[in-house]
């Protein structure tokens, strides 16, 4: 399954948008939202947690029904800077992984201090209050390990920023929404200005194969299905289950204020074969899907305003090149390079 | 063919390329008849515009006669003399619709790099860097024109190639940093900067009805000019005087109505900003020396206007921001949107108002360019503008 770790709640132009907040197709991005909002919780919580037992220890030790004595004191100060520690890590750092096993690991340790502590039955420790503490503990381990278990999916599963995985671009293109709906539900059209792909051929109504250029000469290809179509507004696809790369898109239309013409919003979310290493990798030869998606939309513009791809001397040049004219021989190579 | 190409900082070189050939069906292949040095030039000779290579083809003032078409071309035929303008610009997309040919959305290739410089790119531009679009420039024997039906003017017979040739740029140029004043009959102007594009602000303040025109450079020969050919009623040479007090002495104490920065990023100056200036940009903490744009806005009366087509390429320091805001100016700029002055300008030229040759004062072969690049550099030989032919 694909996965994003764009930051829940963060700044999402669409929230402020109705008509993109309602992403069809993206019951992924929702779901990791989710994922983050939960671990952000816990960080908030440890936080919370640790500057209460820093700064009222004994209340704190009263409320949980164990002895208020000088040694309760100083684990509970012990514990504090603990949860400190955890919440920081989790709500500052990028890998968010190792900080909510942390959290784990103290509740393990708080579950052992507190099951000592029930064992002792002193005079001046409360049942109920132990008991309460034990249960609560134990809840917060089962959250603290499924958030854990998650987050360290993500962290091996791709980047932890939200470059790798999902793409997000926009470009405002003069033509209505309807016009360009249909150039672009014609999915044969893509290789047009998405120039990492090869071919897209249409299956059926809904369903399409597409084969995109990897490294060194490799190809992929997958099938994809339409599993959103609203006609003027929107398309979602998302490649069918058992594909070699995990990839879902969708692009929204939209009328430009003042006439001018058709803001064009595409979101992709993709998961190509070996994971993190394979964006690294595919980075590293200019072949990282974000990039050549952002590339490819103002290759889009350039062919529906002006009729074709606006080359400049350098830019037919896959790699740097001066701006000067091409010999012969490097024309021939850029030719040969394109089929 | 031959061409001039940027190797460095102070390194430009004849260089044998290859010719160039039709890359889109809009494209036009123009013989270049005349090609000049242009001022902006001199800022990527010195290094200070960002995303050159070494082999890119400069040069963005040319004409010539055109030898090839695209297949889609329409409005030229090979046998056409044309001035070609220094933007590129596409004609069709939202903001060549508005005639900010300059903004041409669809021109760049490479905007993803002007984006990340400047937050969103303006339009490609011939020979002037990889990030305004790695387009190979006209100092050279033949050039690739692209959109060839929306930006070549063709020229009528009965002119010389020195008294349309600078409808490419400068005479533009300096006619927007002119029109951008909104002048009204009885204002007074200073122009910063008396080289050729400051000489045309001038003629072109004069054609929009200035009563007063104050030019300001260090060079007599260009204070001279602007005197006697651009039309300056007024000229300050700042190593002489001071200008604040001279501009306010001139004009009873309020400043000029309006103010154009005809100098740019590479502004020289005296005392302990312009010492700042110097070594903040050596280290690349600056990227601009804005002496003049400073000195522009605190001269400019209450209310009036900064219109600035000088070169600027990155960040200022020390902006005088305050003297902006609390004294209600205007600030006007930007890279001339050449195709909207095209006619126009053409059409004073033909009414015999202006005859735009009167800035050159050095020809050359294109195999001199080198040299001549110095000469320009370093005001030699009184030079003005120069003119280089291929042939």
């Amino acid at each position: 399954m694909l996965q994003t770790t764009t930051q829940g709640g963060s700044t999402d132009p669409r929230r402020d948008r109705p008509g993109l907040a309602m992403r069809p197709g993206g019951a992924l991005q929702r779901r990791h939202q989710r994922q983050q909002r939960l671990a952000g919780g816990l960080g908030w919580f440890s936080l919370g947690l640790g500057l209460s037992q820093l700064l009222a220890p004994r209340g704190l030790a009263r409320m949980i029904g164990v002895r208020a004595n000088r040694s309760t004191r100083d684990t509970m100060l012990a514990i504090g800077l603990r949860e400190l520690a955890s919440g920081f890590g989790i709500l500052t750092r990028r890998q968010r992984a190792p900080w909510l096993w942390m959290r784990v690991g103290g509740d393990l340790m708080d579950l052992a201090l507190l099951g000592r502590a029930a064992s002792i039955k002193r005079r001046r420790t409360s049942a109920i209050g132990l008991g309460f503490a034990l249960t609560a503990v134990a809840g917060v381990t089962v959250i603290d390990l499924l958030a854990a278990g998650r987050q360290t999916r993500i962290g091996t599963r791709g980047r932890t920023n939200d470059r790798g995985q999902e793409t997000r671009t926009y470009v405002t293109i003069d033509r209505s929404p309807e016009e360009l709906y249909r150039f672009w539900r014609d999915f044969t059209n893509l290789p047009q200005f998405m120039v990492h792909l090869e071919s897209v051929a249409t299956l059926d109504e809904r369903r399409s194969h597409w084969v995109a250029k990897g490294p060194f000469g490799a190809s992929l290809e997958w099938d994809a299905e339409i599993v959103d179509d609203r006609p003027f507004e929107s398309i979602a696809w998302r490649s069918t289950e058992g594909s070699p790369v995990q990839t879902e898109g969708v692009v929204y239309f939209r009328r430009a204020p003042g006439g001018r013409g058709t803001e064009v919003c595409v979101d992709v979310f993709y998961d190509p074969p070996g994971g993190q290493l394979g964006v690294a990798f595919a980075k590293l030869l200019g072949k990282e899907p974000g990039q050549q998606i952002k590339g490819g939309l103002r290759l889009l513009k350039q062919i529906i305003e002006t009729g074709e791809i606006v080359h400049s001397d350098s830019s037919i040049h896959r790699g740097m090149h001066p701006a000067r004219p091409s010999s012969e021989a490097e024309i021939m190579d850029i030719e040969e390079a394109a089929q | 063919m031959k061409a001039l190409c940027w190797n460095g900082k102070k390194d430009v070189r004849v260089e044998h390329v290859p010719d160039p050939r039709i890359l889109n069906q809009q494209d036009a292949i123009v013989r270049i008849t005349s090609t000049a040095i242009c001022g902006s030039d001199l800022h990527l000779y010195n290094g200070f515009i960002p995303t050159m290579e070494k082999g890119d083809v400069l040069g963005h003032e040319f004409m010539g006669e055109v030898v090839e078409v695209g297949r889609n071309v329409q409005n030229l035929r090979v046998g056409d003399r044309v001035v070609v303008p220094f933007p590129i610009a596409c004609g069709r997309c939202n903001m060549c619709k508005q005639e900010m040919f300059s903004l041409c959305e669809n021109s760049n290739p490479n905007s993803w790099i002007a984006e990340k410089m400047m937050g969103h790119s303006p339009a490609g531009v011939f020979g002037y860097s990889h990030m305004m679009g790695g387009y190979a420039g006209g100092q050279a024997e033949y050039a690739r024109v692209p959109f060839a039906d929306i930006g070549p003017i063709k020229i009528p017979s009965g002119f010389t190639d020195e008294q349309v040739l600078f409808l490419s740029d400068i005479f533009p140029t300096g006619y927007m940093g002119a029109e951008m004043c909104n002048l009204l009959p009885g204002d007074v102007v200073a122009v910063w900067g008396a080289g050729p594009v400051g000489q045309f602000a001038i003629a072109s303040a004069r054609l929009l009805g200035a009563e007063r025109i104050i030019a300001i450079d260090r060079f007599p020969y260009r204070l001279k000019m602007a005197l006697e050919r651009a039309g300056a009623t007024d000229a300050i040479n700042y190593e002489e005087v001071d200008v604040q007090e001279t501009l306010k002495e001139m004009t009873g104490g309020r400043g000029p109505d309006a103010c154009i920065d005809a100098v740019g990023l590479e502004a020289h100056g005296h005392g302990m900003l312009y010492a700042y200036d110097r070594a903040k940009q050596a280290l690349n903490l600056e990227q601009d020396r804005p002496l003049v744009l400073r000195e522009a806005i605190m001269a400019c009366r209450n209310g009036g206007t900064v219109s600035i087509i000088g070169v600027y390429g990155g960040f200022v320091d020390r902006f005088p921001m305050g003297s902006l805001m609390n004294r209600s100016l205007t600030i006007k700029a930007g890279q001339c949107h050449v195709h909207r002055y095209l006619r126009p300008l053409m059409d004073r030229i033909e009414r015999g108002e202006i005859d735009p040759s009167f800035v050159v004062t050095h020809r050359a072969h294109l195999d001199d360019g080198p040299e001549c690049y110095k000469t320009f550099l370093h005001k030699q030989d009184d030079c003005m503008k120069v003119v280089l032919t291929p042939s």
